[in-house]
C-alpha cells in the first residue's frame, strides 16, 4: 500500500499489530473467520477475473499502444 | 449543399439572445458551484496487431460508425460552423497570427475527410488531432458533467462495436487516459465560463496552487515517471510529467498548467471561457464529480476576490511532479511565502476558505461537492487506499498491489503495465474500471439508466437543449452547428443562421413548448423571428 511509505508507518505498523493480535484472539468466533475468508476469496477472484479478461500477450499489448501527441 | 457563409441570413430572437430582457445571470451568480461549463476528452485509439495503423483513419472510423446511429443519420449530417472558431485568441489580450494558425485549414477539417458528428443531446463527437473526441454538451452543474462525461464514455464504447460490425473495419480499441507511456499524451479538458471582468493575473495566480495540487483526488494513475515512462513507479497523474510551463496558449507542446485559449462561444463583452487542460481523463464518477465541481468553488471565490495569495507556489511545475511522483502524499510543497505544506494540507486550507466563503446556506449543488471534498480529504490524510472504491488512482494502485503481490511481480513488469492501461479500456466486459464497477466495488452517482437517456437527450437548462432539439427535430433542415450557432436550410434563397451567443438561452423553459407545437423547421423560425 502507498501509505507504508508515509511518515506514520511507525504507527500503522502499531496498530496494525494490534489490530492483529485482536483478530487472533478473535479468530476463534467463526464468523469473522468466515467473512475474512470472504474477503480473500473476492480479492483472489477478482484477480483470477482480470486473468481473464487482460489482453493475451501482455508485452505486446503494451508495447503496441502507440499513440499521436494530442492537446 | 449551398455554401455557408454566403446568402446567411441571422435571426436574433429574444429566448436565444442574452442582454437586458432575458432572465440574465443571476441564476448562476453568487457563491455557487453552478456555472456554465463542459469537458472534451480525447481517446487513446489502438488497432490490435497494428500499431502503425494510422490514427487519423481510425478515428474517423470510430465517428462515424457512431453516426451511422438512426437519429443521426436520417436528415443528412449537419456540419460544424467554424464562423466564431478562433483559438489563438490569448487571455491576456492579443491574437497569434501568422503561420501558427491558418483558419482555412481548421475550415478545410471535414474536406479532408476527418469525421465531425453533433449529437441530438448537444455533444460533439469528432476527431481531433489523431484521436476520436467527445465534448460534453454546455451544464450547469458538476453532477451534470459527470453523467454527460459518463455519456461520451458510452458513446466511445457503441462506436468501436458498432466500427467492429462495419465491413471492412477491423477492431479498435478506445481508452480513456492520457498517455501511451511513450512519450506521448492526449487532453482530458474542462471548461469553465466566466465573468470578464476577473483580472486574467487573478486567475493564473490563485487557480494554480488548486491545480497543482487536485491531482490528490482527480489523478487516475500511472506507471511510469517521466514522459516515456522510463523510472517504473507508481505516480498518481497520468499528465503531471506532460507539463512544462506555468502560464501559456500552447496545447500540445509546453503544456501550461494556465492555458490563455480566450475563445468564449459566447458574448466576449460579457464572458470569458477558461480552458483547463491540466486535468486527467477519469472513470471514476466521483473523481469527476471533484475535479469540475471543486474547480467551480474555486472560480467563483477567485471571481469574488476571496483569495489573498497566501497560497502561491513557489515552483508550480516541479511541485505538480513532485507532488504526482508521491502516492504516500507526504511530500511538502514550499509555499512563496516560505511555508511547506503537503498538498492535502493545501487543499484542506482551500475548502476551509470555500467553506466560509460559500456559508451554511450553500445551495444543495454547492453543498454536496463541499462535503464530498471534505470526506476525501480526510480520507487521504488517513490512508488513500480508503479511497480504493471512489476515485481512479487508489482504485488502480489497490489492483496493482494485489495483483503485484500475488505474482511477486517489480513494477517494470508487463503484466502490471497492461492492468495500468486496460483500467481505461471503455469496455464493459474488457475495462477493469468496469469490471470493478460490475462487482459493486466503486462508488456511483448515477445509474447506468440516467447514462443511456443522456447520450440522446440534452441537458435541459442552457443553450444545448436549442441545439440537441433542433438536431433531433429537424434532422434534414439543420445543415450546420456550433455551440453558438443553428443554421438551417429551410427552401429559403438563403440559409438561416441563428446565433446563440447567450448559453443560459435556449432553455427547456425557453424554447421546451416551440418544438412541440412547430412541426417544421420553417415554423420554428417563423416564430422565433416574430418574437
Amino acid at each position: 500500500m502507498a501509505a507504508k511509505d508515509s511518515g506514520g508507518q511507525s504507527q500503522s505498523q502499531r496498530s496494525r499489530q494490534e489490530a492483529d493480535a485482536e483478530t487472533t484472539e478473535a479468530a476463534v468466533d467463526p464468523e469473522i473467520a468466515e467473512r475474512h475468508e470472504a474477503i480473500t476469496e473476492e480479492v483472489d477472484d477478482l484477480l483470477d477475473e482480470i486473468d481473464e479478461v487482460l489482453e493475451t500477450n501482455s508485452e505486446e499489448f503494451v508495447r503496441s499502444f502507440v499513440q499521436k501527441g494530442g492537446q | 449543399m449551398r455554401q455557408l457563409h454566403i446568402e446567411l441570413a441571422e435571426i436574433q430572437s429574444d429566448a436565444l439572445r442574452g442582454g437586458a430582457k432575458g432572465p440574465g445571470r443571476t441564476r448562476l451568480e453568487g457563491m455557487t458551484v453552478r456555472r456554465i461549463m463542459g469537458t472534451e476528452i480525447e481517446y487513446g485509439i489502438s488497432v490490435p496487431g497494428q500499431p502503425g495503423a494510422n490514427p487519423m483513419v481510425t478515428s474517423s472510423q470510430i465517428v462515424n460508425a457512431y453516426a451511422a446511429r438512426p437519429e443521426l443519420s436520417k436528415g443528412g449530417r449537419a456540419r460544424w460552423d467554424y464562423e466564431e472558431e478562433t483559438p489563438l485568441r490569448d487571455a491576456r489580450g492579443f491574437t497569434y497570427t501568422g503561420a501558427l494558425y491558418d483558419p482555412a485549414e481548421n475550415l478545410a477539417d471535414e474536406d479532408s475527410g476527418l469525421a465531425n458528428v453533433i449529437l441530438t443531446n448537444g455533444a460533439r463527437l469528432y476527431v481531433d488531432h489523431a484521436h476520436p473526441e467527445y465534448s460534453t454538451p454546455e451544464v450547469t452543474n458538476p453532477r451534470e458533467i459527470v453523467l454527460f462525461d459518463k455519456a461520451g464514455e458510452m458513446t466511445m464504447a457503441e462506436a468501436a462495436l458498432r466500427a467492429a460490425h462495419t465491413p471492412g473495419i477491423g477492431p479498435i480499441n478506445l481508452y480513456k487516459n492520457n498517455t501511451d507511456n511513450k512519450g506521448a499524451s492526449y487532453g482530458a479538458h474542462e471548461n469553465y465560463l466566466m465573468s470578464r471582468q476577473t483580472p486574467f493575473a487573478d486567475i493564473v495566480a490563485h487557480f494554480t496552487p488548486f491545480l497543482v495540487t487536485r491531482q490528490v483526488y482527480a489523478g487516475a494513475g500511472r506507471i511510469g515517471i517521466g514522459q516515456d515512462a522510463s523510472e517504473h513507479r507508481y505516480q498518481i497523474s497520468q499528465r503531471a510529467d506532460f507539463f512544462e510551463v506555468e502560464v501559456g496558449l500552447e496545447t500540445t507542446l509546453k503544456r501550461p498548467i494556465i492555458n490563455t485559449r480566450d475563445e468564449p462561444h459566447a458574448d466576449a463583452e460579457r464572458y470569458r471561457r477558461l480552458h483547463v487542460i491540466i486535468g486527467d481523463a477519469n472513470l471514476a464518477e466521483y473523481a469527476t464529480f471533484l475535479k469540475v465541481g471543486t474547480a467551480s468553488i474555486v472560480l467563483a471565490m477567485i471571481e469574488s476576490g476571496a483569495f489573498d495569495g497566501s497560497l502561491a507556489v513557489a515552483e508550480p511545475v516541479a511541485e505538480l511532479r513532485a507532488v504526482s511522483h508521491d502516492p504516500s502524499l507526504a511530500h511538502k510543497i514550499e509555499l512563496r511565502n516560505g511555508k511547506r505544506l503537503t498538498a492535502v494540507e493545501l487543499q484542506m486550507s482551500i475548502l476551509e476558505q470555500a467553506e466560509a466563503y460559500c456559508g451554511p446556506d450553500a445551495d444543495p449543488d454547492t453543498r454536496e461537492v463541499l462535503d464530498q471534498w471534505a470526506f476525501v480529504l480526510d480520507a487521504l490524510a488517513r490512508d488513500p487506499m480508503e479511497l480504493a472504491d471512489m476515485l481512479d488512482w487508489p482504485a488502480k494502485l489497490s489492483l496493482l498491489e494485489r495483483y503485484r503481490e500475488r505474482e511477486g511481480l517489480d513494477w517494470g513488469a508487463a503484466k502490471l503495465h497492461a492492468i495500468d492501461l486496460q483500467y481505461h479500456d471503455v469496455r464493459p466486459e474488457k475495462g477493469l474500471y468496469h469490471r470493478l464497477v460490475a462487482r459493486g466495488k466503486m462508488k456511483r452517482l448515477l445509474t447506468d439508466t440516467e447514462i443511456i437517456d443522456a447520450m440522446t437527450e440534452p441537458p435541459a437548462d442552457t443553450r444545448a437543449f436549442f441545439r440537441g432539439r433542433c438536431l433531433s427535430r429537424y434532422p434534414s433542415e439543420v445543415v450546420a452547428a456550433s455551440w453558438d450557432s443553428v443554421i438551417f436550410d429551410v427552401g429559403a434563397d438563403s440559409l438561416v443562421r441563428v446565433p446563440m451567443m447567450e448559453p443560459e438561452k435556449g432553455t427547456k423553459a425557453h424554447v421546451g413548448e416551440l418544438f412541440e407545437r412547430c412541426e417544421a423547421a420553417k415554423d420554428l423560425l417563423d416564430v422565433i423571428t416574430a418574437d
